[in-house]
C-alpha cells in the first residue's frame, strides 16, 4: 500500500499545490471528507470552506471558494474557482471584505439575482477569516 | 531647397515620436511575458476540467444536460473579442474582416446572429457599420480575471436557456507566437461529446462515487467548462494584442531610425548649399568691388 498520496490543487489562474501528501481534508457536497491513499474513485462538488492537508506532521490550510474534487487511489485532484493558501491571506483585508459584503447581503432582498452572489462572497470571506486564523 | 530650420523641428519631432514607440515596444514585452505566463498558469486546470467533463458528458449522453443538447440552429450567437486599445497593427481588423466576411456570407444561413463584443475596438467597429451588438463588455481586459470570462458565460447561457439563440460561436485571436496570432472562430456550446472519450479503455468500467449524483456534477461542471474556455481565449486575445503591438511598435521604431538618418542627410545637404551659397556671394561682392 503506497504510504502516500499525489495531491494537486489548480484554480483558472495558477497551480497552487503539487505534492505528495499524506491525508487531505475537504468540505464535500454532503460535508467534510478525508481523504487517504488507496481511496476509492470518487468525484464530488466542493462547497466555500478550509480545507486542508497533511505532510508528515504539518499540517496547511487552504480558503477555498467552491469547485469539484476528483480522487481516485493515487491522486486527489482539487479544481477550485478561486483558492488561497493561509500564509497569503491577508487578515485585515479578509476583515474588510467581509464587511463589505455582510453590509450587500443585508441590504439586498432574498429574491435579489444578485443576492446569491453577494451571499457567496459573505462566505468567502468568512472562509478567508476561517483559515487565516 | 528645403529650409534648414522646418528639417530639424521634423528631426526632433520623429525623434520624440522613436521613444515612445521604443518605450511602447518595452511596456508590451513585457506585458506579453505576463500573459503567457497566465496561459500557462490555466492549463491544467483546463486540461483536468476538459478531461472530467469529456468523461461524464460521455457517460451520460446529450440527454442529461440543456447545454449538450444540439438542437436546429436558427439562431446565433457571436462572441468577438477584440482589444480595448489601438496601436496593434492588424490584430483587430483581421479579425474585424473575418468577422465581416462570416456574417456576410451566413446571412442567409441563419434567421438572426446576436453579436456579443469584447473590446473597445471591436465595438466602435460594428457601431460604425450599425451592426446590433446585443452587448458590450468594453475596459476588462486591462485586468483581466476569471470573474470576466463568468459574467460572458453567464449572459450566453441565458440567451440560450430561453432560446434567444440555438448556438454560440467564438470569435477571437489565437495566440500562436509572439508575433503570429489567426483570427479564429470555435463553437461554445452546445458542448460536443465524443461519442467513448474520457478515461482510456479497462479504466472506464470504474465507476466513480459521485456526490450528489453524476448529473448534477454534470450540471455544475459545465457552466465551468464554458467558463474556462472564454477565459482562456480572452487571455490569448490578450497576450496575442501584447505580442502584436510589440512587433507593430517594434517596426514603427526602426521606421522612425530610417526617418531621421534620411532627414539628418537632407539636412546637412541643405547646410552645405547655404554655406556655399553664401562663399559664392562673399566671394562675387568682393570680386566686383575689386573691379
Amino acid at each position: 500500500m503506497a504510504s502516500t498520496i499525489h495531491f494537486e490543487l489548480v484554480t483558472p489562474e495558477r497551480l497552487l499545490v503539487s505534492e505528495e501528501v499524506d491525508e487531505v481534508m475537504a468540505p464535500g457536497y454532503l460535508g467534510e471528507f478525508g481523504v487517504l491513499p488507496e481511496h476509492t474513485h470518487y468525484l464530488t462538488i466542493l462547497s466555500i470552506g478550509v480545507m486542508s492537508y497533511r505532510v508528515g506532521g504539518e499540517t496547511f490550510k487552504i480558503a477555498l471558494g467552491g469547485g469539484f474534487a476528483e480522487v481516485t487511489p493515487e491522486k486527489v485532484v482539487i479544481m477550485a474557482d478561486v483558492a488561497e493558501r493561509a500564509e497569503e491571506i491577508d487578515l485585515e483585508r479578509a476583515r474588510q471584505a467581509f464587511e463589505r459584503a455582510e453590509a450587500a447581503v443585508k441590504e439586498l432582498s432574498l429574491d435579489d439575482h444578485t443576492y446569491q452572489k453577494a451571499y457567496a462572497a459573505l462566505q468567502r470571506a468568512m472562509v478567508r477569516m476561517a483559515a487565516a486564523d | 531647397m528645403a529650409n534648414l530650420r522646418a528639417i530639424r523641428k521634423r528631426i526632433s519631432s520623429v525623434k520624440s515620436t522613436q521613444q515612445i514607440t521604443k518605450a511602447m515596444k518595452m511596456v508590451s514585452a513585457a506585458k506579453l511575458r505576463r500573459s503567457q505566463d497566465a496561459i500557462t498558469a490555466a492549463r491544467p486546470y483546463a486540461r483536468k476540467l476538459r478531461e472530467v467533463v469529456q468523461a461524464l458528458a460521455g457517460k451520460a449522453g446529450p440527454e442529461a444536460h440543456m447545454l449538450l443538447a444540439v438542437r436546429e440552429v436558427k439562431k446565433l450567437a457571436l462572441l468577438v473579442v477584440t482589444s480595448d486599445r489601438g496601436l496593434c497593427g492588424g490584430f483587430n481588423s483581421a479579425l474585424l474582416r473575418t468577422v465581416q466576411r462570416f456574417l456576410r456570407e451566413n446571412s442567409g444561413n441563419y434567421e438572426q446572429v446576436s453579436v456579443f463584443v469584447v473590446g473597445r475596438k471591436g465595438r466602435d467597429f460594428f457601431r460604425r457599420r450599425e451592426i446590433a451588438i446585443t452587448k458590450e463588455y468594453v475596459n476588462v481586459l486591462g485586468s483581466l480575471s476569471y470573474f470576466n470570462a463568468e459574467t460572458m458565460a453567464h449572459d450566453l447561457v441565458d440567451g440560450f436557456k430561453n432560446g434567444a439563440f440555438d448556438e454560440v460561436q467564438i470569435a477571437y485571436n489565437e495566440f500562436r507566437s509572439a508575433i503570429a496570432q489567426t483570427p479564429r472562430f470555435e463553437k461554445l456550446f452546445p458542448i460536443s461529446v465524443v461519442e467513448g472519450s474520457g478515461p482510456a479503455e479497462g479504466e472506464s468500467d470504474i465507476d466513480y462515487i459521485y456526490e450528489p449524483g453524476r448529473n448534477q456534477i454534470l450540471a455544475s461542471l459545465l457552466p465551468k467548462y464554458l467558463e474556462m474556455q472564454i477565459f482562456r481565449s480572452l487571455l490569448e486575445s490578450v497576450a496575442g494584442e501584447h505580442g502584436a503591438r510589440m512587433s507593430a511598435m517594434d517596426s514603427a521604431t526602426r521606421n522612425a531610425k530610417e526617418m531621421i538618418s534620411s532627414l539628418t542627410l537632407q539636412m546637412n545637404r541643405a547646410r552645405q548649399a547655404t554655406i556655399t551659397k553664401e562663399l559664392s556671394e562673399i566671394v562675387s561682392g568682393s570680386e566686383s568691388l575689386k573691379g
